[in-house]
């Protein structure tokens, strides 16, 4: 695989998996490392196979072949026949919808793992309600799932996972289904328990602030197939597919580079300012700002430029992010003075104008 | 009173005088086709009785009858037909007691023939005869077992064992009643292991091989067609079951059913009757 | 104001009102229902309700019904329930065949049941013969057949009902409750039973209204002694010939006994889900 991966270390500590498995249209076949607490985020689009991959993880989907190591302990072999129930496995799971019982009460949610591990009543509860006060719920023990709010919930099956004391903590889109305030409250508090938690921490997520403020590695899987495995600024840098490229506000583009002259796929040229040797299939990516908008044919330096229509506004704060069509589309971003300064809006024509230096490319 | 259009829209046709077609009307109108169907159907229901009108032995003609009745009326109802071939013979046969309580009830009915007359003397009380009753046939009790009489019981007196499932129509049923007598009059108690609601059920027990004796009519066992034997019950012990039969006062087709009672009475239908297994009355 | 528009409904207070058409539609509907139920109130004989009652015939069949009743409700929790689990969460081959005829009784005529259940249970049935024929146990004309005739009709709306309901709990959550250490029995005990307690409830009253409703396989497979078969039902039957007076009181008594089962039922049974 072309990807990074973290190197496999001797001590075999975390979580090793390397696991293939069909479910519907989905193939998936991934290799993934995740050391004793390190937190590494799984993002990709929908259909990808991230919540797939979790759940063949925490047992609850068979794997068609592979093998998965958890703290030096074999948890799945398919060649060797070895299987562990998700019982067996200490693995914590929090999921998007937190699937609280809904009969039980926070207190006894939180208690629940301890007790089917054979604590005793009491001493679960104790346990339960240390926990409950790290997430900052100790007022709220008896209250039922359905009186809390998202993001209470959210904090109960936090503390629940963790109450069962887990080897593996694993997090599916924790933060989606939470309005903007519980989103803030729960990212912090996730980043402080994740920061304390000794083992690996797998985390589902889409959004890429939360991957950046909360993991230390970032994975990105397409279609089951992992495209990237590195580090936030590398990603975010360096994003290898167009998928992720878009979700770190990039413009991205496969092209064929010779010299100093790329060759989009659509047949339209670009030129960068440094040279590629050798010639071959390249990735390019744009940054928005570095997108200059003309109400007419720029003269001077700029090499890049041609006539476009805008597409499409999208307006944040200050900033206008510019979707543009034409020979090349492309996103720019600009601040809303200078849209109001160049009156412009949906339909407009405007020169498009891009800086060699502001090129990135790398061969593909 | 202003354009005379109602508050919630709807346009109503204007009229010659300009101020509105009367609402009554268009409502009535609204009403007309349910009611004339509800009006034709009570008519149709009352067509039967046709036959009442003009004097006629013709039409259906509704005969409510016992139990044990069942296959000798049905005989008498073919039989009468071929002599009238405008006529319908309906049949419906419970016991006595229930029927009883369907005319009571209102049930339309053109004869009745009960299998004693207590149930038939109910329904003269309550005014639902429209002539006296006479009885037309009698019969006697017989013990049903199954073939071959495997347990081996000779009379009465063999019912008591508690090796044998004995089913008895219920007290209200006139077989129920008339099997009581021959046993009180055997000095024999019995313990059924159940009370059916007409002398055929009882004897549908035996012939399902559930029960293994039942007290029935002598008539049931002639038609039981090798699905149940008889034992005799000796005739100190047996009752004398006297069925009257009578044309109900609320009869849709009187004439019929008047016809009808005279054809049971007459010597065709006596002939019918001991050819089932009922006796002379 | 749009007089064209929307001339077939009105504004009323509440909203739009429902078409007159269907109004009514609905209150004939109504009175078909309502009726009998009110004739049956105000002809009951209220004045000699004390006397009836206490009729030691309809003291047997009232003492009959409900011990029968229970214990065919007994039965139907036990059998019941984890058949409907095995067709809620497992798959076989003939599956919707053998659903089918599990909720057959529910569909069939009683009588035809009954005559169903002499050609198994009776002396000469299936497993009646060499029931009989290897321990002398007879099952028609028994306590045991009642149970047995009310059983089989009502069981069926107790496995459909909980059927139902465990397709409603979230498997989910049992996932989540095995990632947390719970086994299977413990699954079953702390988070699936807890959820589907309101449709066992349901279908426990439904099941046991039935039961105690029955008639038809009764008076053909138990057959009618009183003390011994005739519940209930089968003594209004025949009360109706002899005595319609108390006809009347004990039908109305178990029209309460229904009207007490809809009360409490009626979240789950009139609202959609």
């Amino acid at each position: 695989m072309s990807a990074t991966v973290t190197p496999a270390t001797a001590d075999m500590a975390g979580l090793d998996a390397e696991l293939a498995l069909r479910l519907g249209t989905l193939d998936l076949e991934v290799a993934i490392r995740a050391q004793p607490g390190e937190v590494v985020a799984i993002l990709g689009p929908n259909g990808a196979g991230k919540t797939s991959l979790l759940r063949a993880l925490a047992g609850l989907l068979p794997i068609g072949r592979g093998r998965v190591t958890l703290d030096g302990r074999v948890i799945e072999d398919t060649t060797a026949g070895t299987w562990c129930t998700p019982q067996q496995r200490a693995v914590g799971v929090m999921f998007q919808q937190q699937l609280l019982f809904p009969h039980l009460t926070a207190l006894e949610n939180v208690a629940f793992g301890p007790r089917s591990r054979g604590v005793p009543r009491h001493d679960a509860r104790r346990r339960a309600r240390g926990w409950l006060e790290r997430v900052g719920l100790d007022g709220a023990e008896t209250a039922r799932p359905g009186a809390l709010s998202g993001g209470q919930a959210q904090r109960v099956a936090l503390a629940r996972a963790l109450a069962s004391d887990p080897a593996l903590l694993l997090l599916d889109e924790p933060l989606s289904a939470l309005d903007v305030d519980a989103r803030r409250s729960v990212r912090q508090l996730l980043r402080h328990h994740l920061d304390a938690f000794t083992g690996p921490v797998l985390l589902i997520t889409h959004e890429p602030l939360e991957a950046i403020t909360l993991a230390d590695r970032l994975v990105i899987l397409e279609q089951g197939r992992i495209v990237q495995d590195d580090r936030p600024e590398v990603v975010a840098r360096r994003p290898r597919s167009a998928w992720a490229a878009r979700l770190v506000g990039l413009n991205h583009y496969h092209a064929q580079v010779e010299g100093y002259t790329l060759t989009l796929d659509s047949g339209a040229t670009l030129t960068a300012s440094a040279a590629a040797h050798p010639p071959g299939p390249a990735r390019v990516t744009i940054h928005p700002r570095a997108v200059a908008l003309h109400p007419s044919q720029p003269a001077g330096s700029p090499r890049n430029t041609w006539p476009a229509t805008i597409d499409a506004l999208d307006i944040h704060d200050d900033q206008v992010r510019v979707h543009l069509d034409g020979p090349i589309p492309i996103v720019a971003q600009i601040t809303a003075a200078a849209l109001a300064d160049l009156s412009l809006t949906e339909g407009s024509r405007v020169w498009v104008a891009v800086k060699a230096t502001e090129i990135d490319h790398w061969p593909a | 009173m202003t354009s005379g259009r109602p508050a919630h829209g709807r346009r109503r046709p204007v009229g010659p005088a300009g101020d509105g077609v009367t609402p009554l009307r268009s409502r009535v109108r609204a009403w007309l086709l349910p009611l004339a169907v509800v009006a034709l159907t009570a008519a149709g229901c009352g067509a039967q009785g046709d036959g009442a009108a003009s004097g006629r032995v013709s039409g259906e003609l509704v005969v409510f009858a016992a139990a044990s009745l069942n296959d000798a009326f049905d005989a008498l109802g073919d039989a009468f037909g071929d002599e009238y071939p405008d006529v319908e013979v309906v049949a419906n046969f419970a016991g006595s007691q229930t029927l009883a309580s369907q005319i009571a009830q209102g049930a339309p009915a053109d004869v009745f023939a009960a299998a004693n007359t207590t149930q038939m003397d109910v329904v003269a009380a309550a005014g639902g005869l429209s002539a006296a009753p006479e009885v037309f046939t009698t019969n006697r009790l017989e013990i049903a077992v199954e073939p071959g009489n495997p347990l081996g019981i000779d009379g009465l007196a063999d019912l008591t064992d508690p090796g044998v499932q004995l089913v008895l129509p219920a007290e209200e049923v006139p077989a129920g009643s008339y099997a009581r007598q021959a046993l009180e009059a055997a000095g024999v108690t019995v313990t059924p292991s159940s009370l059916e609601r007409d002398v055929r059920a009882a004897l549908a027990k035996v012939e399902l091989g559930e029960a293994d004796a039942a007290v029935v009519y002598a008539s049931d066992l002639v038609v039981a067609d090798g699905r149940a034997e008889g034992v005799p019950i000796p005739p100190r012990y047996n009752v004398a079951a006297a069925y009257p039969i009578a044309v109900l006062a609320d009869a849709p087709n009187p004439a019929t059913a008047a016809a009808f009672v005279d054809f049971v009475l007459g010597d065709q239908g006596r002939e019918i009757l001991a050819a089932h297994g009922f006796s002379a009355p | 104001m749009s007089e064209t528009a929307a001339h077939t409904t009105s504004r009323t207070a509440a909203g739009v009102a429902p078409p007159r058409v269907a109004v009514a539609l609905g209150i004939v509907a109504l009175a078909l229902l309502i009726l009998p139920l009110l004739g049956l109130t105000l002809r009951a004989p209220w004045t000699r309700a004390g006397e009836l009652v206490t009729d030691p015939v309809v003291r047997q069949a009232l003492q009959l019904s409900i011990m029968s009743s229970l214990a065919a409700l007994a039965i139907s929790v036990v059998l019941g329930v984890p058949l409907a689990l095995v067709f809620a969460r497992f798959d076989f081959p003939g599956k919707p065949f053998v659903r089918a005829l599990a909720i057959l009784p529910m569909v069939m005529p009683p009588v035809v049941g009954g005559v169903g259940l002499l050609a198994a249970f009776g002396r000469r049935g299936l497993v009646g013969r060499p029931l009989e024929g290897l321990t002398g146990i007879t099952i028609p004309f028994t306590p045991a057949a009642v149970v047995i005739s009310a059983t089989f009709v009502a069981m069926p709306f107790l496995i459909v009902t909980v059927e139902s309901g465990l397709r409603m709990v979230d498997r989910r959550l049992e996932d989540a409750a095995a990632t947390l250490g719970a086994d299977r029995w413990t699954i079953l005990r702390r988070v699936v039973l807890p959820s589907l307690w309101p449709s066992l409830a349901a279908g426990m009253a439904l099941c046991w209204a039935r039961a105690l409703g029955e008639f038809g396989a009764t008076i053909t497979f138990a057959g009618n002694m009183p003390g011994r078969t005739q519940t209930m039902p089968l003594a209004v039957y025949l009360e109706l010939e002899r005595n319609p007076e108390a006809a009347y009181l004990l039908s109305f008594a178990l029209l309460a006994v229904s009207v007490a089962v809809l009360v409490a039922l009626r979240e789950r049974f009139l609202t959609a889900t």
